[in-house]
């Protein structure tokens, strides 16, 4: 079986590709729990299977692939990205992996985004899928190797460790109690009870957050989103493509990324520059100048209830420290001004890290195309941005959409 | 059109003890932006690293990269890939529009992996394939080259011709850790560690970083008189299934294909002058020749015979001394391959200068136990 | 206009108009997965296959880090400055990253410093629970520029009594007993007591 002679249009002189604009139209997950019987390739399978069905799609037409997972170490298996590609739709085409950590929920999109925007392809996959229950004893092994090895790791370190001390910072320099960080936990939980793949919803108060086990102070159980099985998967099509499709495509308007010093020892934690950083660059992209005002609904990266907060203030939707001032008056329920996490987010749904991705660009493309079902805010909708984060609290990364035409 | 406005590298070396993968990265850096001539924390709008976390020992590797890079609050990310798909990435990213200048950069730092077969076999599907035996899975690459021999009818010596070219083309290359002046006997003579792979015919292990500048071609003509023109990228994935993967490189013959159609090149046999193919398997190097359209319709037993190969033959490959010269990168491979690739085109390359050339390939394989591989085309 | 597919996109027709009333009620319109519980592998009721790869690495920790190792085991801290920014730079590094430029200077730091933010943890790496809490902490170190922190845990106090902006000290191992790594100093104690 050699390879046979090729045939290459005579071509040469010819301007390859040129700009174009790009859409989603349609949107996968699986169902979310701490542990499946599915493989990650059987569940890459799923989620993929959901959303070309959506999109009205075979996979024949799907021109390349763009797979977004975190640590192999979960799966425990090297270059996982190869692993997967049979069950993601990869085999015989172009197939890449991104991994930016955890900010690859919305950083798989973005690449996503300029495999089409260049013109060199004008459908493309996007799939997500994570197996955090392979590694044994428990998920929280593998990331012991996030730390450094020489520096941090002989200190024995626990992820949490990183976060409950953002958290106290952002508590102690901005002045918040654990009580209102703790609302940003009851609402998503609660949303998530209208969300068909959610792991963890449930209707819960305050005491209960405040009361539960203690991991590192300050954070207790429920202020952390679970680790979890999962995947999802994004359509993205080029303009001419997606009116044949759908009446309701929505557009990708902005995108940013931004990854900030590995010394985090040396930055003050409170605030997130790189999720400032990339949100610049997304609104200066989308034309928006007054975010607050113009965008509708928002999908910020919830691992840890104080997230939501902290990425608020990042984004540039709430002054420092006014977003918990937000939450406590109901801005960011469902049916407020600015709905923050309308699809239960992390807390609520689960938190199977690159997968991520299916509550927040799936759900900002759900709710900006009216097809949220329980889910879907009250208010009229046209902008919506995804933001995820990731890494030792390094990277940003911003999606911004809309169902205006461009 | 993109073009490579700066490169640098550090390295190839068969360890670095001195110098951790930060500095390793900050000296092949800072060459290629004194290159360019540009000041990263200004002029650089995305950084595209290439790494993957079992061969750098770490969970979520693009958390140690941007210090070294000037990429702090920088756009910067990281593709589980080899060089050569950075470059894809860095050409789509300018193509949009997100970006002007773009970084690639990848590294290998194989000397901290104290278990590399364990790392590989980690690769292995851990359902299927790894609970088979406990050899070292460099078997797969014998069994494969086996089956690739039969097929074809190349002879032991004809993959020995390789080894002692690549082996004697590296002592020209000052960056190549591993050249020698190896007859054929010696190469038919090294022992067969995974029958029919013979030792020799195994790249070893090196260190070392390649980092690339690229522009969007407004901005490198007022970088440079002399760009290097990316004509076109291409990469692709057959499977992960031993079961049916192809076993003839159809990845290159795909990766090339688009490669090429996005050049405008129509006959590669005749308008490509030189290429840099992965040959950290000697058998893998006849493979990726035929499987990249170089020899189409010649009988490359022959050709390689004949010395059309050698650097002063009539398609010289690995004119740099290839992986079995310079050591296996790991996914910095494709980097080497690039960087001689360019170099020669700035008739920077020494030595190994070829003569008249203006359009180079590099291509890479993803490695065991991949059938994925990239391909990139520059030109002048 | 070329594309890298190079095949017509193929759309699928008819069944497209039927499926779009459904889809627009609610996405995701179903949820597949099977869940498992913990007890369902433990006692092999589910099908699986257990691998305990062997991996090891051994890190060069190059030229600052070393010298930093080596100021530890001698009982010293170490910083680098930039002349540019005129940053005091601790964990040391051989490039200063915002001005990317080379380091200048190597600078002898203080072994006391102040806590900028801390955890009080219950848990260890694979989230095992700990009998008596550890007490992670970022902690500025004297002789730097403000902020410049390392990761370290305290010792010798109680976990209510830590709070943001304590003075602090290290409290090394025994000259004998040190070997050039960041666990030479034990943790670090209060300097006075809050009253």
């Amino acid at each position: 079986m050699g390879c046979e002679a090729m045939e290459v249009e005579g071509i040469s002189g010819l301007e390859f590709q040129k700009k174009q604009n790009v859409a989603i139209v349609g949107a996968g997950m699986t169902l979310w729990r701490r542990r499946l019987l599915e493989t990650g390739r059987e569940l890459s399978y799923l989620a993929v299977k959901q959303a070309l069905e959506e999109a009205g799609l075979t996979l024949d037409s799907v021109e390349a692939v763009v797979m977004g997972s975190a640590p192999d170490a979960f799966d425990g298996v090297h270059m996982k990205g190869d692993y997967l590609l049979d069950g993601a739709g990869g085999s015989d085409r172009p197939y890449i992996r991104v991994f930016v950590g955890g900010g690859t929920g919305v950083f798989a999109p973005i690449a996503g985004y300029w495999h089409v925007a260049s013109g060199l392809f004008d459908v493309v996959l996007v799939v997500c899928e994570e197996k955090m229950s392979s590694v044994h004893p428990h998920a929280q092994t593998a990331f012991r190797y996030i730390w450094d090895p020489i520096l941090e790791r002989p200190l024995r370190p626990n992820l949490t460790w990183i976060f409950a001390m953002e958290m106290r910072r952002y508590m102690e320099v901005n002045k918040v109690k654990h009580e209102d960080i703790a609302l940003v936990a009851v609402k998503n939980k609660r949303n998530a009870l209208d969300h068909p793949c959610a792991q963890l919803a449930e209707r819960i108060t305050v005491e209960d957050v405040l009361n539960s086990e203690p991991i590192a102070l300050p954070v207790r159980r429920l202020d952390i989103s679970p680790p979890s099985d999962g995947a999802a998967a994004l359509v993205m099509v080029a303009e001419h493509l997606a009116r044949r499709l759908t009446d309701e495509p929505v557009w990708v308007t902005g995108v940013g990324w931004s990854l900030d010093t590995t010394w985090w020892t040396n930055r003050d934690l409170y605030f997130p520059r790189y999720v400032a950083e990339a949100a610049k660059m997304a609104y200066k992209m989308a034309h928006i100048t007054d975010p607050r005002k113009q965008i509708d609904v928002v999908e910020p990266y919830d691992p840890f209830d104080y997230k939501e907060l902290h990425h608020l203030e990042g984004l540039g939707l709430a002054r420092k420290g006014e977003a918990p001032i937000l939450t406590r008056e109901g801005v960011t329920e469902r049916d407020g001004d600015l709905p923050v996490c309308p699809s239960g987010g992390l807390l609520g749904v689960g938190n199977p890290i690159a997968a991520a991705m299916g509550v927040k660009a799936c759900e900002i493309y759900w709710q900006l195309a009216y097809r949220a079902g329980k889910r879907q805010v009250k208010k009229e909708v046209t902008t919506g941005l995804c933001q995820a984060w990731g890494d030792l609290m390094q990277i940003g990364t911003v999606m911004i959409m809309s169902n205006k035409r461009p | 059109m993109v073009a490579v406005v700066g490169v640098g590298f550090s390295g190839f070396s068969a360890t670095t003890p001195e110098v951790s993968w930060k500095e390793l990265m900050y000296e092949a850096a800072v060459r290629a932006y004194e290159d360019a001539g540009i000041n990263p924390r200004r002029d650089v709008d995305s950084f595209v690293t290439c790494a993957e976390d079992f061969y750098e020992g770490f969970a979520i590797f693009d958390e140690f990269v941007p210090d070294q890079l000037g990429a702090v609050l920088k756009p910067t990310c990281t593709i589980c890939a080899d060089f050569l798909y950075g470059l894809a990435m860095a050409y789509m990213q300018i193509k949009s529009g997100l970006a002007d200048i773009v970084v690639v950069e990848a590294h290998s730092k194989a000397s901290d992996i104290k278990t590399f077969g364990n790392v590989i076999k980690l690769a292995m599907d851990p359902i299927w394939l790894r609970p088979i035996g406990s050899a070292h899975p460099y078997y797969l690459a014998g069994l494969e080259m086996r089956l690739y021999m039969h097929r074809r009818g190349i002879s032991e010596e004809d993959i020995a011709r390789v080894v002692v070219k690549n082996k004697r083309n590296a002592l020209l290359n000052p960056s190549a850790p591993y050249a020698a002046k190896l007859t054929i006997e010696d190469a038919l003579n090294s022992p067969k560690v995974f029958d029919p792979l013979k030792r020799a015919e195994i790249a070893e292990r090196a260190d070392g970083c390649v980092v690339f500048v690229l522009a969007s071609d407004e901005i490198a003509r007022k970088l440079t008189d002399s760009p290097v023109w990316l004509r076109g990228v291409g990469w692709w994935s057959e499977t992960s299934g031993y079961d049916t993967a192809s076993f003839s490189a159809l990845y290159a013959y795909k990766a090339a294909k688009m490669a090429y159609k996005m050049a405008g090149i129509a006959d590669p046999a005749k308008e490509v002058d030189f290429a840099e193919v992965d040959d950290r398997f000697a058998f893998k190097e006849l493979q990726h020749i035929e499987a990249l359209q170089l020899v189409r319709g010649s009988d490359i037993r022959a050709l390689i015979s004949e010395g059309y190969f050698e650097r002063d033959g009539g398609k010289p490959v690995n004119v740099s001394g290839g992986s079995l010269g310079c050591g296996n990168l790991l996914e910095c491979t494709g980097g080497q391959k690039a960087l001689e690739v360019v170099l020669q085109l700035r008739k920077e390359a020494g030595k190994r200068q070829i003569d008249d050339c203006e359009v180079g390939v590099a291509q890479a394989w993803r490695y065991l136990p991949t059938n994925s591989g990239a391909v990139a085309v520059f030109g002048v | 206009m070329g594309r890298a597919g190079g095949e017509e996109v193929m759309v699928s027709p008819e069944p497209r108009a039927v499926k779009k009333m459904e889809w627009l009620r609610a996405c995701p319109p179903y949820a597949q997965g099977t869940p498992l519980r913990e007890g369902d592998i433990r006692e092999k009721r589910v099908t699986f296959v257990e691998d305990h790869p062997d991996i090891r690495y051994s890190w060069a920790a190059g030229q600052a880090i070393s010298k930093f190792l080596n100021g530890l085991k001698e009982g010293k801290i170490y910083g680098v400055k930039c002349n540019k920014c005129e940053r005091i730079m601790v964990p040391p590094r051989m490039f200063c990253e915002l001005c990317y430029k080379p380091i200048d200077e190597w600078v002898e730091l203080k072994d006391t410093g102040t806590v900028l933010t801390f955890s009080i943890s219950y848990v260890g790496p694979d989230a095992e629970r700990l009998p008596e809490p550890a007490i992670p902490a970022v902690i500025e170190i004297d002789g730097a520029s403000p902020g410049m922190g390392i990761l370290h845990v305290l010792g010798e106090v109680k976990p209510e009594d830590v709070y943001i902006g304590m003075r602090v000290k290290a409290v090394w191992k025994d000259e004998k007993e040190r070997e050039g790594a960041i666990t030479d100093i034990k943790y670090w104690k209060p300097l006075e007591v809050r009253k």
